[in-house]
Formats: C-alpha cells, sequence, structure tokens
C-alpha cells in the first residue's frame, strides 16, 4: 500500500533567477532569491515546525514556531517571513529554540482540546505531528480553557464552558469546530489566495477570536463559502475537516488521478481506505490545478456508489417493457445479432455510434474504432457535437489546429483578459480562482455576455468593460472590436505581416471597415453602447498581454463557428499568439470534450484531425485494421436523428451521453430514439436516453479504471484505477467485448496498448506513452519528436496551418428572433455545484445548493407579467413548454431570461429549438425566443414524463424503478 | 403541448435551411471562392444520404435554395441515386 506524499515547504517558490547560497544545519544550500528560509531548509531535507505556513500560501509570521538562529543576528527571527542572504549561517535547532517552540505549543495545547469524543483527533492533523516534532510532553496550564467542551461531555449536555461554540455541520462536507481552532488564519488566507471567494475571516480577539464564515450570524452553508475545500485542506488542526474522514477515519493509501467533471481537469489524490474513497485532496503538482479544487471534484465523488448505479446488463423487447437483467454474455450476443439484424435489413449505414466526452481517450478511441471498422461507417459523432464543434471547424480553419493555443499556466503573464460566453467562477472555477489572482495582481478583464456573471463585480475583482449584449449578437460585436483596432490603427502590422497574409489582411480590413460594422451600428442591434465597445477594443489591443477565454456563448449559436473564427481573427489583428500570457482559449464543458475530439469522435474525420477523404490517412489505418473504410462522412447527432425519423437508421451505441437531456428539441430527440429498433445506452444510471432505449450495459466511473483525459489545455492527464469496477468491467473492456462479438479481432489486454495504437497512427500523439505520462506527470500534444514532451504554448514563430487566416465574419441574425408571440430571448447556462445534466451532481449532496433549476428574469419584465419570486412560470418557445419558479434578478437584462438543465424534471430543452451552427450543427441553446406566463405548477409533457420515466425504470424482479 | 407545427422542420427543410446557411457564411467572398467554398463545405460534411437527397431536391426545382447553393451544386460529389 502506498500513500503519495506530498513535500510542504512551507512558503511559494520564489521566481527569481538570481540564487543565494546559504548554510541551514552547516548543510550548504543553494535556492533562489527571495526564498524564504523555511523552504531553503526544506529543500535541504531540513524540516522546520511549523503551524501557520504552507506553501500554498504566502508567509504570514502568527504562530511563533518556525523560529531559528542566524549566526551574527540577534533574536529568534521566523524562518517562514525571513528571507535568504548570501553566505548566513542558520540553525534550526538549540536549546533556545527547543524551549521557546515547548513554550509556544504549551499555549497553543492548553487551549486546544482534543474533540469531544477523540483522543487524538484523526490523524490529519499536523497540529499532533508538531507536538511531536518539538517534544512536548507536558501542559502546566491545564485543559479546561473558556472555549474547552469538558472531556467526554457531549455538546449539548450542559456543562460547556463560556465560551464554548458547538461544531458547525451546516456545510454537508466538512465540520468546522472552533475549539480546535488556533487561529492561523490558513484557511481565511486560502479562502483569499487561493479561492479568491473571501468568505472567512477572523472575528473578535485574543481568547475570542474565531473564524466565521461570512457575517456574524451566517454559518459555512448560509455564507458566500462555496465549498472548494481549499481551507480545510489548508487547516493544520481538525477545526475544518472532511466529515468522510470524521467518521471513516484516516485513509491509509492514495492514487493520484485525474477529476471527472469539467474541462480544467484537475489532478487529484483519491485517499482509499480499502476499496473506500475516504476523500479526494487536489494534487500540488497537478500543473492545471496546482493543488486547487472545486465543490464537485473535491467533495461530489459519492455518486460513484449511490444506490442507483446499475451494475448487471439488461435488455427488454419493448421500450414499454419491464428491464429484465440478464448475464454480459447475452447482453453482447444480443446487441450484436441486433446490429447485424439491421445491417442486414437496411444496410450498412442504418447504425451508428455515440462516443462520450466523459470517458476516457482510449474508451473513445475504440468506439469509434468499433464503428469504423466493426459496422463498416462514419456514423460516429459525440457530445461535443453540441458544445465545442465550432471551436474545431473555426480553430482549424484560422489556426489549422482544432485546440486551445495556451496552458492554465499561461494568465500569470497576461495583462488583459477577455471573457467570452463562458462563466468561468461556475462552470470552471479552479481556473476562475487562477484568472481571478492575476485580476488582483491588476490584470485587467473585459466581460462579453448577455449576463451580468460573477466576475463582472465580486471581491476584489472587477471588470474594466462589461458587454451585456443581446444573445445571437456575438459576430456583430466581435467584428465591432476588430473594427476598431483596424480604423483606429491598434493593430500590429509586423505581426500581421509576418504570420499572416498581407493581402487577407487587406480584403479583412477593408470588410471591417464597412459601416454595418462599426460600433454605433452595432450598438443598434447588440444593445451594447459603441463607447463601451471602443473602450474594451482598446484595452484589448494596447493593455500588454491579451488573452481571450471562452465557453459555450461563444460556440452554441446558428454563427458559432464564424463567431470562434472572429475570436481567432481578433488575437491575430494584435499579434496576441505564441508566447506565454495571450492566445485563444476555449475552457471546455465536459472533462474529455478536447480528448474525445481528437480521437477521430466526429464522422468526418480520424484520429488527428484528418479528414476521412484523406487516403494517405485511411491508408495507415486500415493497415493497421485490415478492413476497407468508407471516404465519405457519416451522420452527425443531429442527422442520425432526422434519418431516425426518416426511417434509415435505427439502431445506436451511446456511450456515455444522455442526448435526451443534453440535446435540444426533446420531443424530436425522443421521436428519434422511439423510431430506432436497438438503442444502446452504456451509462453509469438509467439516464433519460434510457427511457427509450432496448439494451442497457452498466458503465465504470473513473475510479474504477485506467486511462488518459485531455483537458482544455490539451493535457493528457492519466486517470488510475483505484477500484475494481463495481458492474464488473471497465467501459473499454465493454467496447472490446461487443466488438469481439462483433467478429473484430481485438486483444487489448491494457489501456495502455491502445494509447500505443494512437500514438503509432496519430502524428500529435507520436511520443506519448504510459510510461512518459508516468514519468512526466501529464504532457500536451503535440508531443513528438518535434516537442518530446510536450507543447505548453503552440503557434510559437508561425501557426501550424502556415499562414494565419483572417476571414470575413459577417454578421447574420438568427431566424430565432423574438417577436409579439415570444418577446424574451431564453440563454441556458450552468452553476458551481451541477454538472451539466445532472447524473453525477444530483446524485450528492451538491443538492442542498441546487436542487431545482430557475428561472432568471428581469424585475421589468416580471412585474409586466404579474411574476413574483419563486412563483411557477409557464416557459413557452416554438417547440415546446416546461414550467420552473421564477428568481427575479437584474442579473439578466430586460428581455432577457436564463435558466440552468441541471435538472431532468425541468427539461429545459423542450423548450429549445432545432436550429444550429451553419458549419457543424451545434446546436443554438444560447437563444431561444420565449414568453412566460405565470402557472400553477408542471405542464402535462412534465407529469406526462415523470410518469414514462417511472415506467421505462421499471426492473423484473425489482420491487420499485431505481430512482 | 404546444409543438409549433408551422415553424417545425422537416429533414428536407433542414437541408434546404442547412445549405442557404452554408452559402450565407461564403457569400460575402469572391464568387470563386464562394463557390468552392460552399461546394467543399457540403462535400466534407454531409454524410452521402443528405447529398443524394439534396440533389433529388434540387433536380425537383430547388425551392428554397439561394442561388449559391444551385450554382455551387455543380462542384457537390453527389452519391449515386438510392435504389
Amino acid at each position: 500500500m502506498s500513500f503519495v506524499k506530498e513535500i510542504d515547504y512551507g512558503t511559494p517558490a520564489s521566481k527569481a533567477e538570481k540564487t543565494v547560497t546559504l548554510s541551514v544545519d552547516g548543510k550548504q544550500v543553494t535556492v533562489p532569491e527571495g526564498t524564504s528560509i523555511m523552504r531553503a531548509a526544506m529543500d535541504a531535507g531540513i524540516e522546520i515546525p511549523k503551524l501557520c505556513a504552507t506553501d500554498m500560501l504566502e508567509s504570514f509570521g502568527s504562530c511563533r514556531v518556525c523560529l531559528v538562529e542566524i549566526e551574527g543576528r540577534g533574536g529568534t527571527p521566523a524562518s517562514c517571513t525571513t528571507p535568504v542572504a548570501e553566505g548566513i549561517e542558520v540553525h534550526t535547532r538549540s536549546d533556545r529554540l527547543d524551549a521557546i517552540r515547548k513554550g509556544v505549543m504549551e499555549l497553543y495545547v492548553s487551549d486546544h482540546p482534543s474533540a469531544w469524543n477523540e483522543q487524538r483527533g484523526t490523524g490529519a492533523s499536523e497540529f499532533d505531528h508538531v507536538a511531536e516534532q518539538v517534544g512536548l510532553t507536558e501542559n502546566r496550564y491545564g485543559t479546561d480553557g473558556r472555549n474547552h467542551v469538558e472531556p467526554g461531555v457531549a455538546p449539548g449536555e450542559g456543562s460547556l464552558n463560556i465560551d464554548y461554540i458547538a461544531r458547525d455541520e451546516s456545510n454537508p462536507y466538512f465540520t468546522y469546530d472552533a475549539s480546535q481552532c488556533i487561529v492561523c488564519s490558513r484557511c481565511v488566507r486560502a479562502c483569499e489566495e487561493v479561492q479568491g471567494t473571501f468568505a472567512l475571516t477572523v472575528e473578535g480577539r485574543g481568547f475570542e477570536s474565531r473564524i466565521s464564515a461570512g457575517m456574524h450570524e451566517d454559518d459555512f452553508l448560509g455564507s458566500e463559502c462555496v465549498s472548494c475545500g481549499a481551507c480545510v485542506q489548508a487547516c493544520p488542526t481538525d477545526a475544518l475537516r472532511e466529515k468522510t474522514v470524521l467518521e471513516q477515519g484516516m485513509p491509509d493509501r492514495s492514487v493520484v488521478t485525474t477529476c471527472a467533471y469539467c474541462g480544467v481537469g484537475c489532478s487529484f489524490k483519491a485517499e482509499m481506505k480499502g476499496d473506500d474513497v475516504v476523500r479526494m485532496v487536489p494534487y500540488k503538482d497537478g500543473k492545471a490545478n496546482r493543488g486547487h479544487s472545486c465543490v464537485k471534484g473535491r467533495f461530489a465523488w459519492g455518486y460513484a456508489s449511490h444506490k442507483d448505479r446499475i451494475l448487471n446488463p439488461m435488455v427488454r423487447e419493448k421500450i414499454t417493457d419491464p428491464w429484465r437483467e440478464v448475464s454480459w454474455e447475452e447482453a453482447f450476443s444480443h446487441v450484436a445479432g441486433e446490429f447485424k439484424r439491421l445491417q442486414e435489413k437496411y444496410g450498412r449505414g442504418s447504425i451508428g455510434g455515440i462516443t462520450s466526452s466523459r470517458c476516457t481517450n482510449e474508451e473513445t478511441y475504440l468506439v469509434q474504432k468499433l464503428v469504423r471498422q466493426g459496422f463498416g461507417n462514419n456514423n460516429v459523432d459525440t457530445c461535443a457535437r453540441v458544445c465545442h464543434s465550432p471551436t474545431g471547424y473555426g480553430l482549424k480553419t484560422t489556426l489549422g489546429t482544432s485546440a486551445g493555443t495556451q496552458d492554465f499556466d499561461s494568465v500569470e503573464h497576461t495583462d488583459v483578459v477577455m471573457v467570452i460566453g463562458a462563466n468561468p467562477t461556475d462552470g470552471h472555477p479552479v481556473f476562475a480562482s487562477r484568472l481571478k489572482k492575476r485580476l488582483r495582481q491588476g490584470a485587467k478583464l473585459i466581460v462579453v455576455d448577455p449576463r451580468r456573471i460573477d466576475l463582472v463585480r465580486q471581491a476584489h475583482v472587477e471588470a474594466s468593460h462589461h458587454l451585456p449584449l443581446k444573445p445571437g449578437t456575438n459576430v456583430a460585436v466581435l467584428t465591432a472590436l476588430a473594427n476598431v483596432i483596424v480604423t483606429e490603427g491598434l493593430h500590429d502590422e509586423t505581426f500581421i505581416r509576418e504570420r499572416c497574409d498581407w493581402s487577407e489582411f487587406e480584403d479583412y480590413a477593408a470588410f471591417l471597415a464597412e459601416p454595418q460594422n462599426s460600433p454605433e451600428e452595432v450598438e443598434k442591434v447588440s444593445g451594447v453602447p459603441a463607447e463601451t465597445i471602443r473602450q474594451a477594443a482598446r484595452l484589448y489591443a494596447r493593455g500588454g498581454n491579451g488573452a481571450i477565454y471562452y465557453g459555450l456563448g461563444v460556440t452554441e449559436h446558428s454563427q458559432g463557428s464564424t463567431t470562434v473564427m472572429a475570436i481567432a481573427n481578433l488575437a491575430m489583428l494584435t499579434g496576441n499568439y505564441g508566447r506565454p500570457g495571450v492566445g485563444v482559449n476555449p475552457l471546455r464543458g465536459q472533462n474529455n470534450v478536447q480528448g474525445a475530439c481528437d480521437m477521430g469522435s466526429f464522422p468526418h474525420e480520424l484520429p488527428g484531425y484528418r479528414h476521412m477523404s484523406d487516403d494517405a490517412t485511411r491508408d495507415i489505418f486500415e493497415k493497421m485494421w485490415d478492413v476497407k473504410l468508407d471516404a465519405e462522412p457519416g451522420l452527425r447527432i443531429p442527422n442520425m436523428l432526422d434519418a431516425a425519423v426518416d426511417g434509415s437508421f435505427k439502431g445506436i451505441y451511446i456511450q456515455g451521453e444522455d442526448i435526451l437531456q443534453s440535446d435540444p428539441n426533446t420531443h424530436h430527440v425522443a421521436a428519434g430514439l422511439e423510431a430506432m429498433e436497438c438503442v444502446v445506452v452504456h451509462d453509469l444510471f438509467l439516464n433519460e436516453t434510457a427511457n427509450y432505449a432496448h439494451v442497457f450495459l452498466p458503465g465504470s466511473t473513473f475510479l474504477e479504471k485506467d486511462g488518459t483525459f485531455t483537458n482544455a489545455e490539451r493535457r493528457i492527464n492519466l486517470v488510475r484505477k483505484v477500484m475494481e469496477p463495481k458492474n464488473g468491467l471497465a467501459d473499454w473492456e465493454v467496447t472490446q467485448r461487443l466488438a469481439q462479438e462483433m467478429g473484430l479481432g481485438w486483444s487489448y489486454s491494457h489501456p495502455s496498448e491502445i494509447m500505443n495504437e494512437i500514438a503509432a497512427t496519430t502524428p500529435s500523439f507520436a511520443n506519448v506513452t504510459y510510461e512518459l505520462l508516468n514519468s512526466e506527470g501529464s504532457v500536451q500534444w503535440p508531443c513528438n519528436d518535434r516537442a518530446p514532451k510536450g507543447t505548453p504554448v503552440m503557434h510559437i514563430g508561425g501557426f501550424v496551418r502556415g499562414k494565419g487566416k483572417l476571414i470575413r465574419t459577417d454578421y447574420v441574425a438568427t431566424d430565432e428572433k423574438s417577436g409579439p408571440r415570444f418577446p424574451l430571448l431564453l440563454t441556458t447556462g450552468r452553476i458551481l455545484s451541477q454538472y451539466n445534466v445532472g447524473a453525477q451532481t444530483r446524485r450528492t449532496d451538491n443538492v442542498v445548493w441546487h436542487h431545482e433549476d430557475r428561472l432568471e428574469i428581469h424585475p421589468h419584465d416580471a412585474e409586466q407579467r404579474g411574476v413574483r419570486d419563486g412563483d411557477w412560470v409557464r416557459i413557452a418557445s416554438r417547440a415546446g413548454e416546461t414550467t420552473l419558479r421564477a428568481l427575479i434578478t437584474d442579473r439578466v437584462a430586460p428581455g432577457v431570461v436564463y435558466t440552468t438543465f441541471h435538472h431532468p424534471d425541468t427539461q429545459a430543452n423542450v423548450v429549445t429549438t432545432d436550429y444550429s451552427d451553419w458549419a457543424t450543427n451545434c446546436p443554438e441553446y444560447k437563444v431561444t425566443a420565449v414568453q412566460i406566463s405565470p402557472s400553477n405548477g408542471p405542464t402535462d409533457w412534465q407529469e406526462e414524463y415523470e410518469e414514462l420515466t417511472k415506467k421505462s425504470r421499471r426492473i423484473a424482479g425489482h420491487m420499485e424503478a431505481a430512482e | 403541448m404546444s409543438h409549433d407545427a408551422e415553424t417545425a422542420m422537416n429533414t428536407d427543410q433542414k437541408l434546404v435551411y442547412m445549405a442557404n446557411q452554408i452559402a450565407t457564411f461564403f457569400k460575402s467572398m469572391p464568387e470563386d471562392e464562394a463557390l468552392a467554398g460552399v461546394a467543399k463545405h457540403i462535400n466534407d460534411f454531409w454524410d452521402p444520404r443528405m447529398r443524394r437527397r439534396l440533389r433529388e431536391l434540387i433536380d425537383a426545382g430547388g425551392d428554397g435554395l439561394l442561388p449559391l447553393v444551385l450554382s455551387a451544386s455543380s462542384d457537390v460529389r453527389w452519391p449515386e441515386p438510392a435504389n
């Protein structure tokens, strides 16, 4: 059993280039200038006892335990706040130091009892370790301090001391026990410096000093606390402690792995006891998260062992039948038989598959391989279709590669950040914390979003400009920004001449200068004041290193691909490519959206973004797979559904995606699924799509398999198996067994062999192996002979496609227009505590923060319709209607309403339409014309649907439906 | 249920709509680039049954299709008709 031990150096690393040599207890050590003595000592292998210091935080100097002596200097300075100097001789042990440390610790102990039902805490406490380190043996002051509970007496049983405060158990995941607190402020500083929320403070003085979340009357749950866990991680005592640790005790082994939630791709240590996860702790060496986490990755992993998980394969003849549990053998032979039957009856192209952005690269690769090699067609697509397919098309067209240009560390060098159609504090919280840290250091922020997202103004962060555009006008606003840059001569001519095609620039500049692209004209369609557009453009062009981060508010539009190209153009005009601090960075929704796209999940291309029609690429795979590949593009998800309704598409294998809930126009998705003869759902839970399935194959969680995820920075991170699959087979094994049943001779014994095949066929992955990932921790593709350890920043010295392409970006208004019947525009988004369709997070205690989707509506629009806060409202569009409760807020502009789509009973996608991006068919989720009216409660559809769900979840031999 | 019959598109209407969207993006470019762009986009991203159906719609008069789609159609790779 191994336990991953991370060294705490006590203070952050100095980035100085100049070095200094000193001696610590006689050992010579050379460190960068500005390093603390504490850190230098740790570099030399000497651990100085400490309580208020930790290397995730700036030094503070309050605990007086880390004192040292320096030859020739008086006193006993704190080693955490004293920087190194050339030639000094430091002593960390002496009789005087020992005596002082013991004295300090004895005072702490006198006001720091063991918790009321524990003798020595949980073993997680650094405090106990320090007490041992300094050799504390006595406590002459007694343990009946004013804030203690009497030993052995439970709180609330009558013998509390005057200042005793009961534990705060309000947060579902951790407790705060004031009597354990030594007021070192590590939690307060973690909340400020690492997370950037500023929810915690110290209130009172002396013995009355207490950590307080929010105002005095708040508890943790009621405060602004976002439950990221940074304070719990920082706490050196058991004052802030994970409830699972208190309940189960300390874990005895740990494994470094990668979070399966958003596209940030945080590294965690899964800390285990036997086959149970005790806690997930962010890993400091994780290059995406640098030791930080959010409430989802840190705490919301309980779904993995939720009772709703289906662990046996199931089959049914008709979707109205109850499910019948079967053996894996029967399930595979049934699916293979059905797929063969359908192809014989309806043709080779009548079946297809969907890969999952939640599964590993290796699993995704296998699903597209099954479709191409086994089904003999290219009908494979992925959920990226409905989120970032325009990023793929737009960045490939302009830059030559379908990926973000930077690593997350890059933000530390950014001077101006433009956030477009993304809400990082909710959708990508760990990146948001890193971004906010940079903003607090003085970088400027421009937010382009219809809604006043948290970043626009919150503690110690304020956007210089917020462009609250009308949904659907992204292209107009971005083109207007470019208009200002070019017409005011703010563009970087040297860069453009060197890196782009000058005649294309001239053409683009002429287009930009056309009157309809001026800020004044664009103000009329977008609602953004012309002057704000001008100022934002000037700041971005001339404010130093400019970096653009964008999300689904960019892609999920009729002009999604055009917007991505407009963004790429904007960065080209201003020379913002090819160095740290700049670039174009799509924030990816799911953990492996980038990877799913890289692995050839799209129907028109093989792994590495190579079109099916390319003979040389097909040849590589044809030789490797011993098969003739179809050179024609296959069907995309919406096309599959259309073809199903039309009768030419009959069977589908869906791995880890819930298209019924996540895809637009639910009625159309349902009609498509209903028209198919064999729908195979491979998932953890009986999701909404499974209501229409004939076969259910149980899936495995990220804790139960080996593989890799690729995050938004193109970083390939290892996912490591920490427990056996509860369903018996990892997802890659399920696909392999199905392929074998269909007659394919696959024989992978470990996902690393799949990665070897990917590397052998895909130039940008050429040097990727599990050995390399194990030794480097992670690498960013391209990783090949030209970049053996990967590529943190792309397009250095030149674009992948050669010259960067500047392309005309004509604004075309969407046909989804508001009018008399549907006067409001609905746009959708996410919230911090829930993830995507909620299948995972709804099955955790995260529901305490968000247990239903609400409709945000401006007070003006609400009053006109007689809607009060909390009222049920009916929301109707041209596609359908649903009901949910209203939340009245001026975060949305008049004329705009907003909701999340985390809960299936709301079915927000009943109202979204069939409109989609012109280039990729990515749905236009972000604009739907709607009308709102007061309502008594759920619609007939919602009630019927609930009934259908209950019915379709019946399992023969089980008492009731699974959910 | 208020599924709006007058605005819900069937597959044929969607194909026409999608082809027109593609043409609308390329129409601000010089004509030869626009024609090549439209045809390449359809060749690269539309599965054969979608292209076959578009061909049938064009042969039947091409109602609702933008002129640029019709002009570009000679460069589209048309699959064999369904049997």
